[in-house]
């Protein structure tokens, strides 16, 4: 009875349905638990983690050097997105590094990258935590100030995407956004 | 030893016979059951109220409060449901549990006192600076935003007067053994209670840590704690309080089934040892939420989700073929043994308690264990973080499952621990069900706008200009959902509420009687106890289950297979 004291003896193995169903829930949750060391070696999409310690003045300084070094143009906004105003269009070598601000409450700066080329994206707080969510692909990153979080990203499709901000940064965080461009 | 001062039998103890069950009850328990509970469901009105807020404001369309308000209003609804109805509905739950099944009285009222004075003094607290405008800070108040130090105030008082609880519960248990208010094992009710109990030190002492330097570095006095170590040690208490949930709620399946139908697990051994994996395997739970974080390696992130993670849903699964599978026996015992399924479309479906837990255990199952596990993958997770995707997974489990739940076992306790008969039974009948189609279809409308990329905890979708008709729908679908649960949620409230002052006086006569399924001519209690292959329905069930969770599963690896190729 579940509400009283057992007084009997009560341990007992599984035994019938109990037994199969047992079975085939511990195979399960091998099969998940094998899934993501498989995918980690095989897959290609995967969150390493990738970090090291920045100051946001660092950071700053660092995004600014890469800025001024590659810039090929301005990104104009032409949406009614009031948050959003003229950004630095920056290219960065094929296989170089790409650095990306998110500040309250914008993604600095706007970014042209070849399809098929692999980028090494830094991400940095200089304010609050914010999160990169590259939409309409739906890759999803977390980035911390005083982090400096490294992607190791491949674009595989062309045109035009946005990096939208989904982690509460205050009253302005619905229109913090971001461009990147894919050729 | 054979004193039993804390034994209800002993001469002198306040106590009663209940007049439905037959079981002793400690009135100085009940006196704090009604407490925490009565105070549990007003948090739970005001979480409702601002649920509906939220929802109406998702629902672009209707697009309701203003930005700052959103996000005021956020907060506050994650504070009061998450937090404040859980934790004091809880207390009252594991007051219970250590007290009538045992037939024991409670250790301390002082203690007792205590525990929900400051309960109570940080829950106001916490409710008075969030709807000042001094919180807007979210639930997980996430450094380096910061809310004024009464926020954190207010949750530490909240977490220690809990702790205080939780010790009262212990001390009970223990006095119990020794002066042998009960002899063998305790029941599984308790057993689960205890384990709830046990994990929800170990959470509210993460809180602690966590709690008390963001506090001292609101007050100006320390420094401010790194952001990652906040988030690891912050999900300590926000993921394993979950858990405590869990425990608590599969409890109440246990007694509710019981009280019902007259389940009783099918297996003691393996129940209990599937409570053990809980409070083994949860404690890094944690890591759910910093899978696409920056500073923890995929090593750590992939050891932290599989080994701690999978024995922990290894133990749910357990329950959800342990609970159904005691149903049936008792099911067949009492005589409806038709076919395969006879013994479902006999179960008593308009006894509120019971619909409750059916659609709790299916909802929690079904819906929020599947989500979870495959959200909680170390890979998919990109496919999945800080969108809306996140809370359509746990508005399943802690509000379609836990919350459900809860809501089934005060149709028993307002009647015996109250001693009042509901009020309006044809609309109680009615409202599980309204609760639960409206938290399904919050949540399914939650989990496709975030498949599509809405995040959560935005206000507005509108602004970034990517989001198309699919995603509007969806949120419509959400504010629909929400505005139906709600309706479920104030009906609960007011027949609660409304019993305890106008329900008709019980005494020392037997509660009414919900509806139980009566045994059947020539059926025999116990006549299946030695056949281990008679729960044939539970055994086809489980197996669709794992199914589903297998389609949704691989769905999502081949949908993050379609995104560009990241390390």
């Amino acid at each position: 009875m579940s509400l009283r004291p057992l007084t009997t003896p009560w341990f007992h193995g599984p035994a019938g349905h109990e037994k199969i169903w047992l079975g085939c829930a511990i195979l399960w949750c091998f099969v998940m638990s094998l899934m993501m060391p498989y995918w980690h070696f095989r897959g290609k999409q995967n969150s390493t983690g990738e970090a090291y310690t920045v100051t946001p003045a660092a950071f700053l300084a660092r995004t600014e050097k890469f800025v001024a070094a590659n810039q090929v143009g301005t990104y104009k906004n032409r949406t009614g997105n009031a948050l959003m105003g003229e950004l630095p269009l920056v290219e960065p070598p094929a296989g170089g590094d790409a650095y990306l601000i998110g500040r309250m409450w914008s993604w600095y700066p706007a970014l042209r990258l070849r399809q098929g080329e692999t980028y090494r994206l830094h991400l940095s707080s200089l304010d609050l935590q914010h999160g990169f969510s590259l939409q309409p692909l739906n890759m999803n990153f977390q980035v911390l100030p005083g982090y400096d979080h490294v992607l190791t990203l491949t674009p595989t499709s062309k045109g035009e995407f946005t990096i939208v901000c989904n982690e509460f940064c205050g009253a302005g965080h619905h229109a913090m956004s971001g461009k990147i461009f894919v050729e | 030893m054979s004193t039993s001062s804390h034994n209800l039998a002993a001469p002198g103890t306040p106590g009663r016979v209940c007049g439905t069950t037959g079981l002793g009850v400690c009135l100085d328990a009940q006196r704090f059951i009604k407490l925490n509970a009565v105070a549990g469901i007003v948090f739970l009105l005001l979480g409702g109220i601002a649920a509906l807020l939220l929802a109406l404001t998702r629902w672009q369309t209707v697009h309701l409060l203003p930005v700052d308000w959103f996000y005021r209003i956020l907060t506050f609804h994650g504070i009061n449901m998450l937090i404040l109805w859980i934790l004091f509905f809880e207390v009252a739950i594991l007051y219970f549990a250590c007290t009538t099944p045992l037939n024991a009285r409670l250790f301390s009222r002082k203690i007792a006192w205590v525990s929900f004075l400051m309960m109570l003094t940080g829950a106001v607290m916490v409710d008075y600076i969030i709807l000042a405008g001094q919180a807007d800070v979210m639930m997980t108040s996430y450094l380096p935003l910061l809310a004024h130090p009464l926020f954190y105030l207010g949750i530490i008082l909240v977490a220690v007067g809990t702790l205080i609880g939780v010790f009262n519960f212990f001390a009970t248990l223990y006095v119990a053994r020794r002066d042998h208010a009960y002899e063998g094992s305790m029941p599984i009710v308790t057993f689960g209670a205890t384990a709830a109990a046990i994990i929800a030190v170990v959470t509210l002492l993460h809180g602690a840590v966590v709690m008390i330097p963001t506090f001292t570095y609101a007050m100006g006095w320390t420094a401010q704690p790194d952001p990652a170590w906040y988030r690891l040690i912050w999900w300590g208490l926000g993921h394993q309080s979950q858990q405590v949930n869990v425990c608590a709620m599969v409890s109440v399946w246990y007694l509710l089934s019981h009280i019902v139908v007259g389940a009783r697990p099918i297996n003691e051994a393996v129940c209990r040892t599937a409570f053990v994996l809980y409070i083994l395997f949860i404690n890094l739970a944690s890591a759910h939420h910093l899978l696409v974080d920056p500073g923890v390696g995929a090593t750590w992130k992939i050891w932290n989700t599989s080994y701690a993670m999978y024995l922990a849903v290894l133990a749910s699964m357990v329950h959800g073929f342990t609970v159904p599978a005691g149903v049936e026996i008792a099911m067949r015992e009492k005589g409806y043994t038709g076919g395969i399924f006879g013994w479902v479309t006999a179960l008593p479906w308009k006894n509120p308690a019971f619909s409750a837990t059916a659609l709790s255990l299916v909802i929690f199952g079904f819906l929020g264990g599947i989500t979870g596990v495959t959200l909680g993958t170390q890979q998919i997770n990109i496919i999945a973080h800080n969108t809306l995707r996140i809370p359509g997974h746990f508005h399943v489990t802690v509000v379609g499952g836990t919350t459900l739940a809860f809501m089934g076992l005060a149709y028993y306790v307002v009647p015996l621990i109250f001693q009042r008969d509901f009020i309006f039974r044809g609309v109680a009948r009615v409202q599980p069900w309204l609760f639960g189609i409206g938290i399904t279809l919050l949540s399914f409308g939650m989990s496709f706008a975030g498949s599509m990329g809405v995040s959560r905890r935005s206000w507005d979708i509108d602004a970034q200009g990517v989001y198309g008709p699919g995603a509007h729908l969806w949120l419509g679908v959400l504010g629909l959902g929400g505005v139906l649960a709600f309706i479920g949620l104030l009906v609960f409230a007011l027949l609660c509420v409304g019993t305890l002052f106008f329900g008709a006086k019980i005494e020392q006569r037997a509660m009414f009687d919900w509806g139980t399924p009566p045994a059947l001519a020539g059926s025999k209690a116990g006549s299946l106890a030695n056949d281990h292959y008679a729960t044939k329905g539970t055994i086809v069930l489980t197996l669709v289950f794992l199914a589903c969770f297998a389609v949704y599963y691989f769905a999502n690896w081949k949908a993050l297979a379609d995104v560009w190729p990241v390390r």
